[in-house]
């Protein structure tokens, strides 16, 4: 990449590796909650529901806080990851990976929610009699049916974790190269005078970015929609 | 007694009760709307669990409270044609064919894709998306797909309650056909007494309680 400096290029490949990470942990649990809240009734699942939805109501820095206690170095998970695994979040591009996560996860769950409830439980019906299974159907049926939602929840989580800031800043810091991400790196450019140009590209690149983001998606829930027209957004 | 039925079936605050046993052939479950015909198919199919009582399929149990017996849709091949065909949106006429087919164990195929394609007259359909079939169009494709699944009896609610005069007519002589030359047992649910006079073998009425 010949546009970007090397120092942008880090904090561009950085970004994009904290948010696929954390997309990427995140799909298989929002997908799991969205399944059980679209699906199933228990007791508690108002209780759930709030809680999944918390990062989205509760102040980023205030998510950031409860994860410093929970993952730092002396809080519960974090001693537990540490004694038993050898790995600390802290100050670490993971730990980023895992605020970006935990924000993501609210607009992931929802999107995903709503497309399976937005599924005809007929079709599942008609599958059965045919012969499928409950695994056949889900994966033969169900997920397709829902797949236009299942990407406009990555979309969303992806976007929602490009642009975290408060909840990373507050567990992990602002260093450079480990959990400086773009929002972060710009919000450095700003505390000090005449670096106008330097935000500027690091703002441009962040709108590149989510652009990019928006088409992709597009254009994979045309080809999920087979034709009828799924829109993500 | 190829149906033989006995259940009682709890839907919101009433209950429905199907009594009867059948021959093969086609057996009309006629009566009015909301007496609770289609509570009774889907109980046969496996999609609605009983309250209690007893189904039984050609002298296989599918489903008995007294021993616990309670087979999942999947394993009792009852091919069910519903009302608004349910072809899957996101397949081709020919996936949504081949569904059942390529589910369906070898010994069970009695029907193979290309004689249920020309029984049915659908060799043009085949390369269209599912929601794109007009109401008669997808009906053939909905009775296609569950004869191809391997099915020892054809369940089918009111499947030309959507269409018009005209089409009515061209799939009333395709449930002949099957009923005839397939001579594949139904179970036909309708509300209408010229449908069940020409087509059924056996009446049996449902009554609102």
């Amino acid at each position: 990449m010949t546009i970007l400096s090397p120092s942008e290029w880090q904090v561009v490949a950085l970004s994009l590796r904290v948010s696929c990470l954390a997309i990427l942990v995140t799909l298989p649990f929002a997908f799991a909650l969205a399944w059980v809240l679209a699906r199933r009734s228990f007791p508690g699942k108002v209780l759930l529901d709030a809680l999944v939805h918390l990062p989205l109501v509760l102040p980023p820095v205030v998510t950031g806080w409860l994860l410093l206690i929970a993952f730092g170095a002396n809080g519960p998970v974090g001693r537990l990851l540490a004694d038993w695994f050898g790995v600390t979040l802290m100050f670490r591009w993971t730990g980023a990976a895992l605020a970006a996560a935990v924000m993501a996860l609210p607009l992931m769950v929802r999107a995903m929610r709503l497309s399976l409830e937005s599924v005809d439980r007929r079709y599942e019906s008609a599958a059965r009699t045919l012969g499928a299974g409950k695994w056949r159907t889900f994966f033969e049926v169900t997920l397709p049916l829902a797949s236009p939602g299942v990407v406009a929840g990555m979309v969303l989580g992806l976007a929602r974790s490009l642009g975290e800031f408060g909840a990373t800043v507050t567990f992990v810091s602002n260093i450079p190269g480990q959990t400086r991400t773009l929002p972060l790196a710009i919000y450095t450019g700003l505390q000090l005078p005449g670096n106008e140009v330097a935000v500027t590209r690091l703002a441009l690149i962040s709108v590149a970015l989510s652009l990019g983001a928006l088409v992709l998606s597009e254009w994979l829930a045309r080809r999920s929609g087979h034709g009828r027209g799924g829109h993500v957004l | 007694m190829f149906f033989e039925i006995d259940i009682v079936i709890r839907r919101g605050g009433r209950r429905i009760s199907g009594d009867f046993k059948a021959l093969s052939g086609l057996t009309a479950l006629f009566g009015p709307s909301g007496a609770g015909k289609t509570s009774v198919l889907d109980a046969v199919a496996g999609l609605l669990r009983p309250e209690r009582g007893r189904i039984a399929v050609n002298g296989e149990v599918l489903f008995d409270s007294d021993s616990a017996i309670d087979l999942p849709p999947e394993q009792r091949a009852c091919g069910y044609v519903f009302q608004d065909g349910r072809l899957f949106p996101h397949r081709t006429v020919r996936q949504n064919l081949l569904f059942g087919w390529n589910l369906a164990p070898q010994d069970r195929r009695w029907l193979s894709p290309d004689e249920a394609i020309s029984f049915l007259g659908i060799e043009q359909l085949m390369d269209r998306m599912a929601p794109t079939l007009s109401g008669g169009e997808a009906q053939r494709v909905a009775i296609g797909r569950a004869l191809l699944s391997g099915p020892r009896c054809l369940l089918m609610d009111e499947p030309l309650a959507s269409l018009d005069q005209a089409r009515r007519e061209e799939i009333m002589q395709v449930i002949e056909r099957i009923r005839d030359e397939l001579k594949l047992p139904i179970l036909y649910v309708s509300h209408d007494r010229d449908e069940v006079d020409r087509l059924a073998d056996q009446v049996i009425p449902i009554h609102p309680k």
